[in-house]
């Protein structure tokens, strides 16, 4: 057991309670709706799935360092437009530069929210409440409202959420879903292992010691806030890819669900906890539940009520189960490092 | 010592919106023949009644340190209660008892959850806003339920004193209520303790976790009256009523000199903030602007609101560093701006 504790730091634990839980959810799903367990109901859930995890990715580099980024659903409406239109006037385009271009805005954007909060010192919900607003409102003013249509785009971005990245079996990893897989790795280990990663750690955990420590935390910030708007302007992408129909409401409100898939994922709002994988595997079990309660046609108006019980009761077992855990699962840590005398100063 | 005190007052940051509130008025003016027909101000506070009814309370919340988003979940829950009870058969007084005692019930899980669970409020109430948007969903589908009885629907709609309906001064009350609990009251003086320091506040032997969940629950029971009061003046309720609302009304609370951090701001300044974009709204839609670009209007008026007092004290640091022989030239009249946040990576 000591080898285990050891082995498997706490952080770990909590992702493979999530996996527990899913696989749980899945069963009972699967027992209750026939042909659940086909590769369409996969495809249908990886699908839906690939959008908000893109963009809780970005959000938890955010909730990190102790912000929030309110704004992400405009950022994603206004990219997915903007591609859309352009896309609609110019004839080729190849997907790189697309995606370039999708990254470029929403970072733009990001990076306004980032001065602001850090730079400004105005508070992250103050700032992102107030862009949320006008990233909205520009939206509204560049599109003069008018939607963009499925009929404009080019064939290839309409294919793209069918085309496949690998096959296992009947499952396959298809493109959408396989973007925000690469994202999440990408930046499994850019917080695990590279000094920016560990210095949004640092800030959200202790901005006193971080600052005592050298790091300069406004500009760490305003990376945090462009990267999460460079990840919400891709996600804008995929949300033109899976959609193709864009009006001026696209994304509203998606911020609450990214947020809701951070949090479930056990990303501390209150900053310095919480990793990209848990994010993910938030947003797979609130997209399996959204998916599988539609499919089971009792009554789609349940939806809702469920996802806000469910998002109460996932962070309130956190809680218990954490504060429960802490001190017996590092006990073998402060066992095993003998007690050093203390520097004479 | 009077004309500090004075200097004191002209510097405080109702000031600021005092004189914001005159150029719009000034501005609206200019635009519009219109703006100063009784109808049109009777129509500024009775087209988002529900909004200013839930500010009041928002205010007491934020300055305790905590957020509600699930006011307006709350408050569509309340409406569709009411309306689904009436035509159940029920009288509309039973009706809006329930759907008070529902909001009231409603608060009392979100202040729970909140004050005894220690999870964030924001979280909480986030779930909340999703859930209670779900119950509403779960009673009423995608139907709308009308055909309230007329006296009802003339409460809400009709004037009570000139154009002005009853649902105004109801408003006016709770909001005077609001002003001398707040600033008056030893409640109030709690409220203010625990935003701002809930360590200290606790040792002094202020029992936080009751004051917390407390103003939950009276963030509900507004929440579902200003549901009622939606019910009466549109005369019909749908699930996805107020979706949204809860924004405007954190926006005008923030406006209103409040500190997310707690502990500090006034309910005069919630009430300028109010009066400040209400008349900016009813400006624009009397100059055919459209909603969205209204919203941003204001979002960026709140991001300004707090960026130019950051750098007119950042300025005043470096004036008064650059004149250090004379440090108190910049330095009186005592707590004039709102707290500076304390930006949380300095």
């Amino acid at each position: 057991m000591r080898r285990v504790r050891r082995l498997v730091p706490l952080q770990r634990l909590r992702e493979l309670s999530l996996v527990l839980i899913l696989i749980i959810v899945i069963v009972i799903f699967g027992n209750q709706i026939d042909n659940y367990y086909t590769p369409r109901t996969f495809n249908r859930i990886s699908s839906t799935v690939a959008l908000i995890t893109l963009v809780a990715v970005g959000q938890t580099l955010v909730l990190l360092t102790r912000n929030v980024d309110l704004s992400v659903g405009s950022m994603v409406g206004f990219t997915a437009y903007y591609l859309g239109r352009h896309l609609s006037k110019t004839e080729d385009m190849s997907p790189m530069v697309l995606a370039a271009m999708a990254m470029g805005i929403g970072g733009a954007m990001g990076l306004i929210n980032g001065l602001l909060v850090a730079y400004g010192r105005i508070p992250a919900i103050v700032v992102t409440l107030g862009t949320m607003a006008i990233y909205r409102g520009a939206l509204v003013r560049y599109s003069d409202s008018k939607s963009v249509a499925t009929r404009e785009l080019p064939p290839w971005i309409k294919d793209l959420p069918q085309e496949t990245l690998y096959k296992f079996g009947e499952y396959e990893l298809r493109a959408l879903p396989g973007i925000a897989l690469g994202a999440v790795i990408i930046f499994f280990f850019i917080l695990l292992y590279s000094s920016f990663g560990r210095r949004l750690y640092a800030i959200g955990s202790s901005p006193e010691a971080a600052h005592l420590a050298g790091i300069h935390a406004p500009r760490m910030v305003t990376l945090a806030f462009t990267l999460c708007g460079a990840l919400s302007g891709l996600g804008g992408m995929v949300y033109l890819a899976r959609f193709g129909t864009i009006t001026v409401e696209a994304g509203r409100g998606l911020e609450l669900q990214v947020v809701a898939a951070a949090v479930v994922g056990g990303v501390s709002i209150t900053g310095g906890s919480g990793t990209v994988l848990g994010a993910m595997l938030g947003a797979i079990l609130i997209g399996t539940l959204e998916q599988s309660l539609i499919r089971m046609q009792i009554n789609e108006f349940w939806k809702d009520a469920v996802m806000g019980l469910c998002i109460i009761v996932a962070v309130s077992v956190d809680r218990i189960l954490i504060n429960q855990l802490t001190p017996w699962w590092s006990r073998t840590e402060l066992q095993r490092m003998p007690e050093e005398p203390h520097a004479e100063v | 010592m009077q004309r500090s005190k004075l200097w004191a007052r002209l510097k405080s940051w109702e000031a600021l919106l005092f004189i914001i509130l005159c150029v719009v008025i000034f501005v609206n003016l200019r635009l519009s023949s219109h703006y100063l027909d009784l109808n049109n101000l009777a129509n500024i506070f009775h087209l988002s009644i529900e909004k200013s009814l839930m500010v009041l309370i928002m205010a007491f919340v934020i300055i305790n340190g905590e957020i509600d988003l699930s006011v307006a979940s709350i408050m569509a829950l309340g409406a569709t209660v009411l309306a689904e009870r009436y035509e159940a058969g029920w009288s509309i007084a039973a009706g809006l008892a329930l759907a008070l005692l529902v909001g009231l019930g409603c608060g009392l899980l979100n202040g729970l959850f909140v004050a005894y669970m220690g999870i964030p409020s924001l979280i909480v109430t986030l779930a909340g806003q999703i859930g209670y948007r779900g119950a509403a969903r779960i009673i009423l589908e995608d139907r709308s339920v009308g055909d309230f009885p007329k006296w009802f629907t003339s409460l809400g709609q009709d004037g009570f004193i000139g154009p002005f309906p009853i649902t105004s001064f109801l408003f006016l009350a709770l909001f005077i209520l609001g002003l001398v609990v707040l600033q008056y009251s030893v409640f109030g003086r709690y409220v203010y303790a625990i935003g701002n320091n809930r360590a200290a506040a606790e040792y002094a032997g202020i029992n936080a976790k009751q004051v917390k969940v407390t103003l939950f629950m009276l963030s509900g029971l507004i929440a579902a009256l200003a549901g009622a009061c939606y019910a009466a003046r549109l005369g019909n309720v749908r699930a996805n009523a107020a979706e949204g609302f809860e924004l405007d009304v954190i926006t005008i609370v923030l406006l209103g000199g409040v500190s997310i951090f707690g502990g500090t701001g006034t309910m005069l300044g919630v009430g300028l903030s109010l009066l400040v974009v209400l008349n900016l709204r009813n400006g624009m839609s009397l100059s055919n602007v459209d909603g969205n670009t209204q919203t941003s209007v204001v979002g960026s008026l709140l991001i300004l609101s707090v960026l130019i007092p950051n750098w007119m004290q950042r300025l005043q640091r470096l004036l008064s560093h650059l004149f250090a022989k004379n440090p108190k030239l910049f330095n009186r009249g005592g707590a004039a701006e709102p707290k500076s946040p304390v930006s949380v990576h300095q």
